[in-house]
C-alpha cells in the first residue's frame, strides 16, 4: 500500500471463546480500525486487544517469522499472522484458530503439546554412533550435505501444514507435513545411525507417508516454502528401498 | 497438573539455549530437571538468532592463525576492558567445544568447500583458494570486531538450527518442558532460593515449584525498550526482575544495552551482522559508503557500539533518508549476488520480502540501530552461581556472568549461551547433589499467596486509572530517547523523573478486562513494575556512570576513564525498597592491561593505579559485594599473559 492512498477502514471478525470462562460460548465479535502502512497483522491484532478489548487472546513472539508462534487461519487459509500483510488481504479479514490442535483461547492453540509428541514418536533427534569427543576435531560433512539438511531443517513448527491437511484433521495420529518432514531430516542425516529398515515403521504404517491422501495444501501454506512434495517422494522411495530392494540397508 | 506445589532437583526458569543447555547437563548427571518456558520451546528468542556462533575453529583461510587467545583478545576489546577476563578465557576456550558438540546434535553447519572461493572483503571482490585438506569442516564468516572469520553458521539461521538441536536433546533424555508458565517470584529466605511461584499462562492459576538449585535463563530485557528492539515480544527481562524483587541478589552492569547496527526500520526486526560480514555495505542518502571514512580500519565491521553510533551520528548530520518513521540508511547487499543471498543470508531474503516487501539482489534495505542485547543480567560468579543466594544460578543472556562487559560481540552470545549452558549446568548438577531439596513448605506457600494476591489485587482496582499498555509505550519512548545509543546527564535526569512517576503510574494503573483465566492484560500487568524497574536501574545506572565505555556512551563525557570507571555496577533493589542501591565492584582479574580497542576512539583516561594492585583485592571486594565462593579459585582459568604471544 501506497503512503497516499486513501485509508481504508479493516473489518475484522474474530473467532472468541475462552474455555476458562463458564460464561463463554464460541462465537465472533466484529472489530474496526484504520489500515495503516506496512500494518501487518501483528500490529492490527495489538492495537485490537490494547484499544477494544483487552481480553483477546493471540501468541506472538519473534514477530519475525521465525519463531512459528502466530500461525492462525487467515480468510479460511493457514497463515502466520505476524507477516500478513493486511494490505494484501480483502477489507473484511476473518480470523480463526488454526484446527487440529487444541484451544487454548480465542486465536491461542496448544501447538506444543503435539510438536513435543510427534518429536517423541519419531524419537526425532540425531541416534548417534559414538558418545560426543569434546577433544576431537569435528566429523567432516560436505557442504552439499549440510546444506540439504538445513532445508529440512528450515521448518518452524507452526503447525500451517497440519492445520491444512485432510487426513490430520480426521486422523491426530497423522504425521502430516512437519511431521513427515521431520522424519526426512534425520533419515537424510548421515550422523545419525539409525537404519532404513528402522525407519520403516515408523514411515510406512497409518500414521505415515503412505497414509498422505496427496492434496498437498501443506505445500501451498507452508510458510518456508518447504518442498514438501519432495521431501513425500524421497520419503516413499527410501521406505520402499528398504522393504522390497536391499537385503541390507540401502546407503543414505 | 492442579497441584500447587511440586517438586524438582533443578529448576530451569527459561527454555531457550541457555536454559536447555543448562538443564541437558543437569539431567546426564542424574539430576531430575524441569524446564518452564513462556512459550513451547522452540518458539524462544534463541531461534531468532541469526548469522552465526564465534567459536576459533580456524578452518578456513581467513581464519588462518586463530586461537583460542586472539577470541579472548577480541572479546576483551569488544567489551571495551568491561569484562572478566578470566570468564572470557573460559569462554574463548570452550567455545570450538560447544560447537562440535551442535555439530553432533545434529546442526548442520555449513562447511567449508575446498579449492576456490569467491568472497566479498572491504569493497573487494576477491577468490581464495581454501585448503583441500580443510574440506568438509565446519566454515566460518567474518564478523564485526574480530581479527579472524570465526563465526560459525547454519545459513541465516544458525539460532533456529542450533535451539531444535538442543531440544531434540532434551526430549531424547525425557526433561519436562511446562510451556506457557512464567516464574513470578523466587521463594528464599535471604541466603538461600529454594524455588519459584509460577503462574499458569493457559488458566492463569499460580503453583508453587521447589528446588535444589534454581536456574534464571530467561533472556534480556530488551523490551524495556518498548517497540524500539529487535528483541520478541517475550524478552520482558522478569527472570532479571524476580532476583532484583529479592532485594539480596544484585544485577550486573544493566546500563550495558547494546544497539544492533542494522534492523528494519521501522519493524526493528534483525536483519543479521552476517550482511556484513559477507560484504555488504552502508550507505547514507547520496549512496556513500559512509563508514569507510568513519572507520578506516574495519570500515562496516567495526564492533556494534561503534558503528551504531557512527549510524545515528550520520543520521543526525542529516544524511538519512527521511520516512514517516524518521530517517533510516540503507544497508546495501545487492552485490553478493541472488544465489549467496538466496543460500547463506536466505532468512534476510525472507525478511525483506516479508516485511518490507523489497528484493535484496535488487534493491537497497532501509536499516536503522535498535536496541538488541542486555549485556547487564543477574551478576554470578564464574560458576553461574548468583550473588548473595545460594542455590540460585543465572546463564545467558539473563546473567551477567560477565564476558560481554560493555559491548558484546556479535556471535558471541550464541556461543556463550551454549558454553555457559554446559559450564553452568556441571555446577547447578553439583549444588543439586549436595544439597537437600528443603522441606520449607512455608516459604513456599507464603509466596505463593503473596503472588495470588498480586494478581487479585490488580483485579480488585476499579475506577479510572492509567492504562498498563500506555504506561509501557511512555517506558519506551523514554527509554529510547533519553537511555539510548547517545546520553547525556540532563536528559537521563528527566529519564529518571520520568520513569519514576510511570512507577507511580503503575501503581494506580486498572486493568480492563476482568475474565478468568489467563487475561492477557493481566498477565502484561503482572510484568510491568518489573519491567519499570528495571529500566530504572538502566537508566539509574547509566545516570551515575560519567564516562563512556562501549555501548554506554555520555555526550556529557565522552572518554573512557580507567581512572575512575574501570569497574562494574551492581544494584540491589527489594520490591518493598523505595530506592535502588547502587555500588561498584573490580571487573575481576584484569591480564590484559586497558588499551585500544583497534576501532573507535583512541583517546581514554589512563588507570593510575597500577595492575598488581588493581588485582590484589578483587577476590576480597567482590565477595564484599555478595560473591559466592566458586568450585575453583578466582583466576584459575587466566591464562595470563598468553596474548603476549599475539600482539607481541
Amino acid at each position: 500500500m501506497s503512503d497516499t492512498a486513501q485509508a481504508r477502514r479493516l473489518r475484522v471478525e474474530i473467532f472468541r471463546y475462552n474455555p476458562e470462562d463458564e460464561n463463554s460460548e464460541p462465537h465472533t465479535d466484529v472489530f474496526e480500525l484504520d489500515e495503516t502502512p506496512f500494518m501487518t497483522l501483528y500490529i492490527a491484532l495489538n492495537q485490537i486487544r490494547e484499544k477494544q478489548d483487552p481480553g483477546l487472546q493471540f501468541d506472538f513472539a519473534c514477530r519475525s517469522a521465525i519463531c512459528g508462534s502466530c500461525a492462525m487461519m487467515v480468510n479460511g487459509r493457514p497463515a502466520l499472522a505476524c507477516r500478513t500483510l493486511t494490505s494484501d488481504l480483502p477489507e473484511k479479514i476473518q480470523l480463526y484458530p488454526l484446527p487440529t490442535f487444541k484451544l487454548i483461547g480465542d486465536l491461542s492453540v496448544d501447538t506444543g503439546t503435539w510438536f513435543r509428541e510427534m518429536a517423541e514418536k519419531t524419537e526425532a533427534w540425531i541416534h548417534e554412533r559414538m558418545p560426543f569427543d569434546p577433544d576431537a576435531v569435528e566429523e567432516r560433512m560436505s557442504d552439499d550435505v549440510a546444506a540439504a539438511i538445513y532445508e529440512g531443517d528450515r521448518c518452524i513448527e507452526c503447525g500451517c501444514c497440519v492445520a491444512s491437511c485432510g487426513l490430520a484433521n480426521v486422523d491426530d495420529s497423522f504425521l502430516a507435513g512437519a511431521g513427515l518432514n521431520r522424519v526426512a531430516r534425520f533419515m537424510m542425516d548421515p550422523r545419525d545411525s539409525r537404519s532404513d529398515s528402522e525407519w520403516f515403521d515408523v514411515v510406512a504404517g497409518d500414521q505415515g507417508v503412505f497414509a498422505c491422501i496427496g492434496m498437498m495444501a501443506c505445500e501451498d501454506v507452508c510458510p518456508k516454502e518447504l518442498p514438501l512434495l519432495e521431501v513425500y517422494a524421497y520419503l516413499r522411495r527410501k521406505t520402499l528401498g528398504a522393504r522390497f530392494l536391499a537385503k541390507g540397508d540401502t546407503a543414505k | 497438573m492442579s497441584s500447587r506445589l511440586i517438586t524438582t532437583d533443578v529448576l530451569v526458569i527459561g527454555g531457550g539455549l541457555a536454559g536447555e543447555r543448562c538443564a541437558i547437563e543437569a539431567a546426564a548427571a542424574g539430576q531430575e530437571a524441569l524446564i518452564l518456558s513462556l512459550v513451547p520451546p522452540r518458539r524462544s528468542h534463541s531461534c531468532a538468532a541469526q548469522g552465526g556462533m564465534q567459536a576459533a575453529l580456524a578452518n578456513c583461510a581467513k581464519a588462518s592463525g586463530d586461537s583460542s587467545t586472539v577470541h579472548f583478545l577480541d572479546t576483551v576489546r569488544g567489551s571495551d576492558w568491561g569484562a572478566d577476563q578470566e570468564v572470557a578465557n573460559i569462554f574463548a576456550e570452550e567455545a570450538p567445544i560447544a560447537v562440535r558438540e551442535l555439530a553432533h546434535f545434529g546442526v548442520p553447519w555449513s562447511r567449508v568447500r575446498g579449492g576456490k572461493n569467491h568472497y566479498f572483503i572491504k569493497g573487494e571482490e576477491v577468490d581464495i583458494d581454501e585448503d583441500i585438506e580443510s574440506d568438509g569442516l565446519i566454515g566460518q564468516r567474518d564478523f564485526g570486531g574480530t581479527a579472524k572469520w570465526r563465526a560459525c553458521y547454519a545459513a541465516a539461521g544458525t539460532g533456529h538450527a542450533a535451539l531444535y538441536a538442543v531440544d531434540s536433546e532434551v526430549v531424547r533424555l525425557g526433561i519436562t518442558v511446562r510451556d506457557r508458565t512464567e516464574a513470578v517470584a523466587l521463594i528464599h529466605d535471604g541466603s538461600r532460593c529454594v524455588g519459584a511461584v509460577v503462574r499458569d499462562l493457559r488458566n492463569g492459576s499460580h503453583f508453587a515449584v521447589m528446588a535444589k538449585a534454581t536456574v534464571i535463563a530467561t533472556g534480556g530485557y530488551g523490551r524495556v525498550y518498548g517497540q524500539y528492539t529487535s528483541n520478541a515480544t517475550i524478552n520482558e527481562g522478569t527472570g532479571a526482575s524476580i532476583a532484583l524483587d529479592t532485594g539480596v541478589v544484585p544485577l550486573g552492569n544493566m546500563e550495558a544495552v547494546q544497539f544492533h547496527p542494522t534492523t528494519l526500520s521501522p519493524s526493528g526486526i534483525l536483519v543479521t551482522e552476517g550482511c556484513r560480514g559477507d560484504g555488504g555495505y552502508l550507505l547514507d542518502k547520496n549512496g556513500d559508503r559512509f563508514m569507510v571514512e568513519a572507520e578506516p580500519v574495519k570500515q562496516e565491521l567495526a564492533s556494534r557500539d561503534v558503528v551504531s553510533r557512527h549510524m545515528q551520528q550520520h543520521m543526525r548530520d542529516g544524511f538519512g533518508i527521511d520516512s514517516p518513521y524518521g530517517p533510516h540508511l540503507w544497508l546495501d547487499i545487492r552485490h553478493l549476488g541472488e544465489e549467496h543471498l538466496r543460500t547463506k543470508l536466505l532468512e534476510v531474503w525472507d525478511i525483506c520480502r516479508d516485511f518490507v516487501g523489497r528484493n535484496p539482489a535488487e534493491e537497497l534495505i532501509p536499516v536503522r540501530p535498535t536496541q538488541h542485547y542486555s549485556m547487564g543480567g543477574v551478576r554470578v560468579n564464574k560458576d553461574g552461581q548468583a550473588y548473595g543466594l545460594a542455590g540460585l544460578f543465572a546463564v545467558g543472556e539473563a546473567s551477567c556472568w560477565d564476558m560481554h562487559g560493555f559491548n558484546r560481540l556479535g556471535g558471541n552470545s550464541l556461543a556463550e549461551t551454549l558454553v555457559s549452558g554446559r559450564i553452568v549446568g556441571r555446577e547447578v548438577a553439583k549444588y543439586a547433589s549436595g544439597h537437600e531439596l528443603r522441606a520449607d513448605t512455608g516459604l513456599a506457600f507464603a509466596a505463593l499467596a503473596d503472588a495470588e494476591q498480586r494478581a487479585a489485587g490488580w483485579l480488585a482496582r476499579s475506577g479510572a486509572g492509567p492504562n498498563v499498555y500506555e504506561i509501557r509505550d511512555a517506558m519506551g519512548e523514554t527509554m529510547m530517547h533519553k537511555v539510548g545509543i547517545f546520553r547525556k546527564g540532563d536528559e537521563l535526569d528527566e529519564a529518571v523523573a520520568e520513569i519514576g512517576q510511570l512507577l507511580d503510574d503503575c501503581d494506580n494503573a486498572v486493568l480492563r478486562c476482568k475474565d478468568p483465566g489467563v487475561n492477557p492484560e493481566l498477565a502484561f500487568a503482572l510484568r510491568l513494575k518489573g519491567m519499570l524497574r528495571l529500566a530504572m536501574t538502566v537508566a539509574r545506572g547509566a545516570q551515575a556512570r560519567t564516562e563512556s565505555r562501549g555501548a554506554h556512551y555520555r555526550s556529557d563525557f565522552p572518554l573512557r576513564n580507567d581512572r575512575d570507571w574501570l569497574n562494574r555496577t551492581l544494584v540491589r533493589w527489594g520490591a518493598d525498597e523505595n530506592e535502588p542501591s547502587f555500588s561498584y565492584e573490580p571487573t575481576g582479574i584484569i591480564d590484559l592491561p586497558p588499551g585500544h580497542r583497534g576501532y573507535g576512539s583512541d583517546e581514554r583516561i589512563e588507570m593510575t593505579d597500577s595492575l598488581d594492585h588493581y588485582n590484589e583485592d578483587v577476590l576480597q571486594v567482590q565477595t564484599g559485594h555478595g560473591r559466592l565462593a566458586s568450585t575453583e579459585d578466582m583466576g584459575s582459568r587466566l591464562r595470563r599473559g598468553a596474548w603476549k604471544a599475539i600482539t607481541g
